[in-house]
């Protein structure tokens, strides 16, 4: 590609040229005060393991804009196939577009070859496809799931490259969890000990950074499908309130009361008649 | 999320970092790597394998942008095996290099990654090729990364011509845990493929196993 020509005609896919006008806008606004919106993304702690039966994937369900939470309850666990899940972390909208794009090529693909799909798969497409897009996409993915080959799991940034690992956790708690993971996994673990595993894995990011938060979801795929187990645990449920707030009617005593009376005089009259043809 | 408590790699893009190293001998050729991937400061995987096969006797290791690396070798891998095909031969080191370079020189803008390219063939034996910036050569070993800043001193006084299998696996195991213990975007573990006519054997090395020098 020679950079010195004229930008290559759009031919199908991602148009770019959006990104001029919202330049020039944003130039406009802040001159002004304002400021252009910032694309939601979801804070954020995501992890999964692979343990003796199958994988763990795990992620908490807050959503922020900037440093509101705009969501308390979303999910972020999102399907594949019946034997593959996936965790989005970075921009939501991404990671749930990417997600349910690739959900439909990966059951084309599928029906295609006759096979059930296989891990591997998916995280070749998605690394491919966020490898076009340059991280303009800002998708983070754990991808998951157990497949004729074995259990896998692959964790994909944003430009497009993924490593397969036995553990992992991506997203802005991902530090905490990460902490609990390298102190705590072992090959070939139990199913249940591997759920409280990812669950406190999840939970250390839920306390310990500022854009993860509510309760932990968790999803569990074995031989015997997927299970997705959502609000697995709440380590921070809202406190329960010790008083009322509302104070009832008569509270406040009345002393006295006064009415008067305002007299009104009609100083002009115009009349605009409706034409209901 | 401005001042996120975590280590805030999230934004920032995935490298290798690394430290990479390839030796030919009488035989073939022995490449090695570190296994650090970082994103900004945090280490997001320690345990990356960076030498990809490209064919069953030919390897590329991997540095710079891990995308932009991963991605030229996926498909060079693609184009190598369809070449072998057509040719019902197994594919020339050579071609490979050239395979590499010719992506890396023509998308030198755009791209961030150096593979460094060596193997075994039935013509010219075992060989290393450099594609750094998009060029083509060949050497009788090579070092690449950030890490490899450290030990060029090391790796030109410690070559000698003519240096046998375990020497050379010495060598390189040596030259890169000197520059791991020097270069903050290396570290982890080392691995090993030893590419010969047999084919290539693939080797870890952890902990203990890892030279150690004066200070450690």
């Amino acid at each position: 590609m020679d950079v010195a020509t004229s930008p290559p005609a759009p031919q199908g896919g991602f148009s770019f040229l959006n990104c001029l006008r919202n330049t020039a806008l944003e130039q406009g606004l802040v001159s002004q005060g304002f400021q252009a919106p910032k694309a939601r993304k979801t804070g954020t702690t995501i992890a999964g393991l692979v343990c003796a039966d199958g994988v763990v994937l795990g992620a908490d369900t807050r959503a922020t804009d900037d440093m509101v939470v705009a969501e308390k309850n979303c999910l972020k666990i999102h399907y594949l196939a019946p034997n593959i899940y996936c965790c989005g972390a970075g921009v939501a909208a991404d990671a749930e577009a990417t997600t349910q794009l690739l959900s439909s090529k990966l059951e084309l693909h599928s029906l295609a070859t006759g096979r059930p799909p296989r891990v591997v798969t998916a995280n070749r497409f998605l690394r491919q496809m966020l490898f076009r897009y340059q991280g303009h996409i800002g998708a983070s993915l754990i991808v998951a799931g157990l497949d004729s080959t074995g259990a896998h799991l692959y964790s994909v940034h944003p430009h497009g490259s993924s490593s397969r690992l036995p553990y992992n956790s991506m997203g802005s708690g991902a530090g905490a969890a990460i902490s609990v993971l390298e102190d705590r996994f072992k090959p070939k673990m139990e199913l249940l000990e591997a759920q409280e595993l990812v669950a406190d894995a999840i939970q250390a990011g839920i306390l310990g950074d500022l854009g993860s938060g509510s309760s932990v979801d968790l999803c569990v795929i074995t031989q015997d499908g997927a299970r997705l187990l959502r609000g697995y645990r709440t380590p921070a449920a809202p406190g329960k309130r010790l008083g009322r707030y509302r104070y009832r009617a008569g509270t406040t005593a009345v002393l006295s009361e006064k009415v008067e009376l305002r007299s009104l005089e009609v100083l002009e009259e115009h009349v605009q008649s409706m034409d209901v043809e | 999320m401005a001042g996120c408590g975590a280590p805030c790699g999230a934004g920032a893009e995935v490298r290798t970092g690394t430290t990479i190293m390839a030796v030919e001998f009488a035989g073939g050729v022995v490449v090695g790597s570190d296994s650090r991937v970082s994103a900004g400061e945090a280490v997001v995987n320690r345990v990356f394998d960076k030498l990809a096969p490209l064919h069953k006797r030919i390897y590329c290791a991997l540095s710079g942008s891990a995308a932009d690396a991963q991605a030229i070798a996926d498909m060079v891998h693609y184009h190598l095996e369809l070449h072998s095909m057509d040719m019902d031969d197994p594919p020339l080191v050579l071609a490979a290099a050239t395979l590499v370079r010719g992506i890396s020189y023509k998308y030198k803008e755009e791209l961030s990654a150096h593979l460094m390219v060596a193997g075994w063939d039935h013509r010219k034996g075992g060989q290393v090729y450099g594609t750094l910036g998009g060029m083509l050569t060949r050497q009788p070993f090579a070092i690449g990364g950030s890490g490899s800043t450290y030990i060029y001193g090391y790796v030109d006084a410690a070559y000698k011509p003519g240096m046998k299998l375990e020497e050379c696996q010495q060598f390189t195991k040596n030259a890169i845990a000197l520059a791991m213990s020097r270069d903050g975007s290396s570290g982890g573990v080392i691995y090993l493929v030893t590419i010969t006519k047999a084919g290539a054997e693939e080797q870890v090395f952890l902990g203990d196993d890892i030279p150690k020098f004066y200070d450690e």
